[in-house]
């Protein structure tokens, strides 16, 4: 039996109807000391205003150089419970679809090895077992992956990449984004476990541009689905969507490429000017389906503001196949990644890098072709660079 | 420890088709279109004819042991023992026919699940840890999605809105959850610098990798101490530093609050992806249900539902009526903290004379 604190500033949380996260620490402190010891914890986070996490320190499970996250709190004498409260990110299979007997069998080996608390699921989409001791991390490892999971990635690694559910259930998908992103994962074993990189590198794969996954934002390659070719229009359901929606409002005047036009009985697209954004498919799913020549944009260099501000990722590859056994995809990322070897330093995402070398230098090092689609307008000022062969001598 | 299995290693994780639901499975790549049915429920429909119908509800995202077989016991009774989670931390149960949906419902209201999200509506809050678990918190994540959510649940349950509205909400500016590109994001952020521990550094820190650490070069060596010192009018407070030297830490109780950042959206959806800009650059943290920060998004929310055209997204919105025009609507006080001077200002100086009055 735990010890029992006084809670009133969490207790304020368990009312209202959103699910609370207290109701969740209060489940898992019945079975748990490190739980009970949590909430008295955070409790003092709210009454003082401030974190009571101290700085990680190395912890971690053999042979792998990430997959844990150690954590411990800088008041372990009041809260023994919490003195260690390790987080081990467990690799998600794609797409976040479980099975009961699954879950049921990861919560049981939780229980007992770590505190009981989980997120479903971490933001870079591990699910992330919250509150382990130290001793305890070897065992649960064991565990785990005897029964065919594994650790997700940390630090300078590759981590744990993740998709959206693309094809399993979505209309929209141009890519198989559950098979890529299993693939990447597999295919990139000993980068994400043995951090070796100059900082960390995410992989994020969305079916369409929708980009539910949110690639272009916070993956440093976007893998992200588009097709060539003719928007497939079904006039049945366009003149069915015309009885209950204002087509030339809601669609036509929303496109911003203008390719579109409904004369009130017929749809008709000028596909060579179409961007691909998604608008007319995403409100009329029952009558426009996405051209058939389907493949991905890559995009490179996205990463939240810290340090020099936060950057989207941009167009490197306009088009490509991504299909089994993706060698080309898989060629260029050993190329970025080299180039990112040579020249990044210490803690520089691969946009950072390609910001401070310039993404012409990127393009020329690692053997891609300028394209328009890379760029929203073509520079302003004069000071390009010339190669020795564009140099009469 | 003898008794333990043997360990494998990278064996990455389980192939995800050992889950998948059947008319999933068999479905897969084949699906045709898709309705909203409510707030709560979908269907997918496939070119065989076959229907997957889906049922979300809302979880905090931290998870006990017991919930998460709470849900398994659901999805048992209902949807063969399948279920799959959203990447905003919803769960979602599936069933193959219409007839399966009403009892589903009807169970999870039975258990007071926060039923909804699907369509043109507030979705889950995706978030950051926080003072559950984070070192480098400026704020708690948990406790403000729970606060918002909480006053904007019929968002969420049931009122429609102009278009979807993504909240996020990171407790510092390293933003592990990237909600820089949200409609409305709530960041930690702090107004003082951090305070160096001489001694500690010596015992913990790489000296020249501290000193890189800073984007505005404000540290430099103290060799006196062996040490490094801040010029204290470079810091900009981001932290960088105590994420590679523990001897600085940065978080100060009083000083510490909330910005506000809106209008960004990850889609292609009819404009460009777009970053969130700020509206507010600091609020108190004012635990447990910070009424300050849910009035502002209130207030964000409420001029949108007054101000936006229907599919507008905040960011449409605000491009249309320009952010003179939402600094006008919503009342908020444009400060010099508004206007950049980090690394991408010029870009957001107005080169024109041609705006709104506010």
């Amino acid at each position: 039996m735990s010890k029992k604190y006084d809670t009133p500033l969490l207790d304020e949380l368990e009312k209202g109807p959103f699910p609370s996260f207290v109701k969740e620490i209060k489940l898992a402190a019945k079975h748990s000391d490190m739980s009970g010891d949590l909430l008295g914890h955070t409790e003092l986070c709210f009454k003082e205003r401030v974190t009571h996490w101290k700085h990680g320190g190395i912890v971690g499970v053999r042979g792998y150089g990430g997959g844990v996250i150690g954590r411990y709190s800088d008041i372990p004498d009041k809260f023994p419970g919490v003195a260690h409260f390790h987080t081990v990110r467990v690799n998600s299979p794609s797409g976040f679809y479980y099975t009961s007997s699954a879950l049921k069998e990861m919560c049981d080996l939780w229980d007992k090895y770590g505190s009981g608390l989980t997120n479903m699921h971490g933001s870079t989409g591990d699910m992330v077992f919250l509150g382990a001791r130290t001793e305890n991390l070897e065992p649960f490892f064991a565990e785990v992956s005897s029964r065919g999971w594994d650790l997700g990635g940390s630090g300078s690694a590759m981590r744990t990449p993740s998709g959206c559910l693309g094809m399993s259930r979505c209309e929209w998908a141009n890519i198989d984004a559950m098979a890529i992103t299993n693939d990447i994962t597999q295919h990139y074993q000993d980068e994400m476990h043995r951090p070796a990189f100059p900082y960390k590198f995410k992989f994020k794969v969305a079916g369409c541009p929708v980009d539910c996954i949110a690639s272009i934002a916070r993956a440093d390659m976007s893998i992200i689905g588009t097709w060539k070719g003719d928007i497939r229009i079904n006039q049945d359901e366009v003149a069915n969507y015309a009885k209950t929606m204002d087509i030339k409002a809601e669609i036509i005047d929303m496109c911003p490429t203008g390719c579109m036009q409904f004369d009130g009985k017929t749809m008709k697209i000028d596909n060579s000017n179409c961007n691909r954004c998604m608008h007319c498919i995403a409100k009329m799913t029952k009558a426009l389906r996405p051209g058939t020549e389907k493949g991905a944009t890559l995009l490179l260099g996205s990463k939240a503001p810290i340090v020099t501000g936060a950057l989207m990722s941009w167009v490197i590859v306009p088009f490509i196949k991504m299909e089994p056994p993706y060698d080309e995809f898989y060629d260029l990322v050993d190329k970025i990644w080299e180039w990112w070897d040579e020249n990044g330093k210490n803690r520089e995402r691969i946009g950072e890098l390609m910001e401070r070398l310039t993404f012409t230098r990127f393009l020329k090092d690692v053997g891609l072709d300028p394209h328009p689609a890379m760029v929203k307008e073509p520079r302003r000022d004069p000071f390009f660079f010339w190669a020795e062969e564009d140099i009469e001598r | 420890m003898s008794d333990l299995p043997q360990r494998q290693t990278d064996i990455g994780p389980p192939h995800y088709s050992k889950f998948l639901p059947p008319v999933i499975a068999k479905n897969y790549g084949k699906w045709l279109y898709h309705e909203v049915m409510n707030a709560g429920v979908m269907v997918h429909v496939a070119e065989s004819g076959d229907k997957v119908f889906t049922v979300r509800a809302a979880t905090p995202r931290l998870l006990s042991t017991d919930t998460i077989r709470e849900y398994c016991a659901i999805a048992e009774k209902h949807c063969g023992g399948h279920l799959r989670f959203t990447t905003r931390h919803n769960v979602e149960f599936m069933v193959d026919d219409e007839s399966k949906v009403a009892p589903l419902v009807a169970e999870l209201k039975s258990k007071n699940y926060m039923i909804g999200g699907i369509g043109p509506r507030i979705s889950n809050i995706v978030h950051t840890q926080g003072w559950i678990h984070c070192h480098s918190a400026a704020t708690d994540a948990s406790g403000l999605v729970k606060a918002i959510m909480d006053d904007v649940s019929e968002y969420f349950t049931e009122k429609e809105l102009q278009n979807k509205v993504r909240i996020a909400v990171a407790c510092c500016v390293n933003m592990c959850g990237a909600v820089h590109c949200s409609d409305i994001a709530l960041v930690g952020v702090h107004k003082t610098p951090p305070r160096i521990d001489d001694s500690n550094v010596k015992n913990f820190c790489e000296v020249p990798s501290t000193i890189a650490s800073c984007p505005t070069s404000a540290i430099s060596p103290d060799p006196a101490k062996k040490s490094v010192k801040i010029k204290l009018e470079k810091c900009m407070y981001c932290g960088n530093c105590y994420s590679v030297c523990p001897a600085m830490p940065i978080s100060d109780a009083k000083n510490d609050g909330i910005a506000i950042v809106v209008g960004g959206k990850v889609s292609n959806l009819r404009k460009d992806p777009t970053f969130s800009k700020l509206v507010v650059p600091w609020i108190p943290n004012n635990p447990p249900r910070w009424p300050e920060v849910t009035d502002a998004v209130k207030k964000i929310l409420n001029a949108y539902i007054a101000g936006a055209k229907k599919h507008e997204r905040v960011g449409e919105w605000i491009d249309r009526i320009g952010w003179e025009g939402f600094f006008r609507e919503t009342g908020f006080e444009f400060k010099i903290q508004h206007i950049d001077d980090f690394t991408f200002a010029r870009e957001t100086f107005r080169m024109s004379a041609a705006f709104k009055w506010t």
